[in-house]
């Protein structure tokens, strides 16, 4: 494979796909919609109509507005006419939205593009999601995949493409927001040999569905990210860290990487360079502390996934003991466009600290759910109550959770604050991985804490002491208090080992898991207070 | 030769009988053929027994045995690892499994109504099946599918916006007295 090679194929699919383009969403959450009985009855009315010559029907991945699925999107390639989205398509329209095409009345709901939802919206990482085929190589070629992999392998040496992420600002999208550029460097500047890339795509937080998205319905822009970072830090060897509860994502991740190592994309001497990479899947089996990266590291080789204490940092000493990059879905998705565009393109986007744009998973009591692309610093007001169309009961929104478990609950006071990592913390939450929860009055707050204490409590590894027995403690003090037997000392006591559980656990998951509590007990102390026995009572 | 060699020899398979088990299940075909194309690697564990579990259903002692030997693992690795991760089952499930999402998104939206008519309904706690062994029910931490909140999976199957009625209508189906 050659970039000759490469823009024949990308040439020979451009002139393939047909003028009309009936993209029908096939990725999971409009799939349990049933979009694939949708797709089957489009397909056959194309062949009814007579239009299998012109118009074609395409598999396509997520178009983030999974509330109103199953989506069906009618494009015409040549632009000459809008395109047309239709929501909530049932088999039984399939028929008239081909009709629709000579002429008649299309029976689904007309979606809008202009919609508030899609209005705010920057995608990168989701640039081609719901526009091409995630099956199908050929398609991301056409839309100059793995061209950036070219570049970077013939017009950078590996520390240029550092530098390059180093000067976008781009930040661990995960939920830390390590510099990206720095972790980069940390494992180039290690001395050369085995080194390994891995791709964290364990997204065990409740409420977020970023990563399942990329995956099913862009993969191989992760796997073009992936081999960027290969080159750039000097490994041979990526792994994807995928859990087990995403089957369709695995699939087309399986797919991916036969059709990239068909094409010589993968594999020994990548565009004919001296550059070698394969990429293997590792299939979780449903532990929430694997996403930590080191119990990540030791479920990929085969044991229970415990963390292990840091330094050392996978950095130096990774995976089998090998300097070891790791970085997430969202992270990686990123990097073929960075490189494409510039780093300086990039840095222009978001705020001072935080660079680029994050997907979010909105969902809850919301209007409107599904996912969103916002460039950072896009206030919580503006996504929740634009996007998100508010909540629908009275009251409107109460609070909106970020973060999942080690995450925390952002009052509706506070929702003009601008999304980004400094803000967010500072209001007690984090960015998290991008679950955006919206609750609303009829959500009880010391529910929810004890809800993400439940969780914490049954994915706690059980390594060490104050996380093991912690999140025991305070769920039963938590239930306590929703039994309404607790009293004044009792809060106290929750507080002070909330602290305790969060200074002295091993890893993030322990550190973190007082944060729901702490959050909810800073912003709503007082439906824990209402909950408590009066002072004058037995005690 | 070595002075071991006059020693009484022990009956000891040739290496070709490692791929036929005593029993001659031919789901232990299945691990042997993972078990190679991974090398025999000790790092492979957990991929083997996610194939494992898809062969026969949960892992049965025999299974663990059968895979420490394969991958020169002591058992208690073995068992480690096979209890430490919460898709593993030690213990057989029902013909049928609903699997109520319980993430977040789930949550707030009602999972815990799903979930507590189920349990009504049925007899059962989460976790358990029912005594004929036909339907199990399990809960998830989250199942990705937030959007379409709250969300149950019946068989694999993903249902999006489920209410109560509708979660156990179709629990139904699986019932024998369905019919009925």
């Amino acid at each position: 494979m050659d970039l000759a090679e490469l823009l024949a194929i990308r040439q020979k699919e451009r002139d393939r796909q047909k003028s009309t383009r009936i993209h029908c969403c096939t990725a999971a959450g409009c799939l349990s919609s049933g979009s694939a009985a949708v797709k089957a009855q489009l397909e056959a009315a194309v062949d009814a109509e007579g239009l299998g010559a012109s118009t074609e029907v395409c598999s396509v991945g997520c178009m983030r507005f999974c509330g109103r699925g199953p989506l069906v999107e009618v494009v015409s390639r040549e632009g000459d006419r809008e395109p047309i989205l239709y929501e909530q398509v049932t088999t039984a329209d399939a028929a008239s939205i081909v009709k629709a095409l000579k002429g008649g009345e299309a029976t689904a709901p007309l979606g809008d593009r202009n919609h508030p939802f899609f209005a705010r919206q920057f995608p990168i990482v989701l640039e081609n999601s719901g526009k091409i085929d995630p099956e199908r190589i050929e398609e991301y070629i056409a839309v100059g995949g793995y061209q950036q992999l070219y570049r970077v392998l013939y017009e950078y040496d590996p520390a240029e493409v550092v530098d390059e992420i180093t000067r976008s600002g781009l930040r661990g999208r995960g939920g830390g927001g390590y510099p990206t550029g720095l972790k980069w460097a940390t494992v180039a500047k290690m001395p050369a040999g085995q080194k390994y890339v891995i791709c964290n795509a364990d997204e065990g937080d409740p409420g977020a569905f970023m990563d399942r998205s990329v995956l099913e319905s862009d993969p191989h822009r992760v796997l073009e990210g992936m081999a960027i970072a290969g080159y750039a830090i000097g490994a041979n060897h990526g792994f994807i860290y995928v859990r087990a509860e995403y089957p369709l994502a695995i699939r087309h991740l399986q797919k991916a990487i036969q059709q990239a190592k068909r094409y010589s994309l993968l594999g020994s001497q990548i565009f004919g360079s001296p550059f070698d990479f394969k990429i293997d899947i590792r299939v979780g089996a449903g532990a929430f502390v694997c996403g930590e990266e080191t119990a990540l590291i030791a479920s990929v080789e085969g044991r229970r996934g415990n963390p292990r204490p840091r330094p050392p940092y996978p950095a130096e000493s990774g995976l089998w003991g090998c300097p070891t990059l790791i970085n997430n879905v969202e992270t990686l998705a990123n990097i073929p466009a960075i490189i494409r565009e510039g780093a300086e393109w990039y840095a222009k986007i978001g705020t001072e600290k935080s660079k680029g744009t994050k997907v979010f998973a909105l969902t809850g009591k919301v209007r409107n759910t599904g996912l969103i692309e916002v460039p950072m610093g896009t206030t919580l007001r503006q996504i929740v109550e634009e996007m998100g169309g508010g909540v629908a009961t009275a009251g409107g929104v109460k609070a909106v959770q970020t973060g999942g478990p080690s995450g925390g609950c952002i009052p509706a006071s506070a929702l003009d604050t601008s999304v980004d990592y400094e803000s967010l913390t500072q209001l007690g939450s984090i960015m998290g991985s991008g679950g955006m929860i919206v609750m609303d009055n009829e959500t009880n707050m010391v529910d929810v804490a004890r809800f993400y204490m439940e969780f914490c409590r049954g994915e706690s590894c059980g390594k060490c002491i104050p996380c093991r027995a912690g999140t025991v403690q305070l769920y039963q003090m938590l239930t306590k208090i929703l039994n309404r037997e607790a009293s004044e000392g009792d809060l106290e006591r929750l507080e002070a080992l909330c602290y305790m559980v969060r200074d002295t656990s091993l890893c993030g998951l322990g550190m973190t898991a007082p944060n729901p509590v702490l959050s909810t007990l800073r912003y709503f102390r007082q439906e824990y207070e209402e909950l408590l026995q009066p002072a004058t009572g037995k005690r | 030769m070595s002075p071991l060699s006059s020693t009484p020899t022990i009956d000891r398979q040739p290496p070709s009988a490692i791929n036929e088990h005593p029993s001659g299940d031919k789901r232990f075909k299945v691990l042997d053929i993972t078990m190679k194309r991974n090398q025999y690697r000790s790092d492979a564990l957990i991929e083997v027994l996610h194939k494992a579990q898809e062969a026969f259903g949960y892992l049965e002692e025999d299974v663990l045995y059968y895979i420490a030997r394969g991958l020169k693992l002591p058992l208690s690795r073995v068992y480690g690892v096979a209890t430490f991760y919460h898709l593993f089952s030690l213990k057989p499930s029902g013909a049928h499994s609903c699997v109520v999402c319980l993430g977040t998104a789930c949550y707030v939206k009602g999972a815990g109504e799903l979930l507590a008519a189920l349990e009504r309904e049925m007899g059962l706690k989460e976790g358990e099946t029912t005594p004929d062994g036909q339907v199990s029910l399990v809960t998830a931490r989250c199942i990705g599918a937030c959007g379409i909140a709250p969300a149950a999976v019946f068989d694999g199957r993903v249902a999006g916006k489920q209410t109560p009625e509708s979660v156990l209508a179709a629990i139904k189906e699986w019932l024998p007295d369905a019919a009925s």
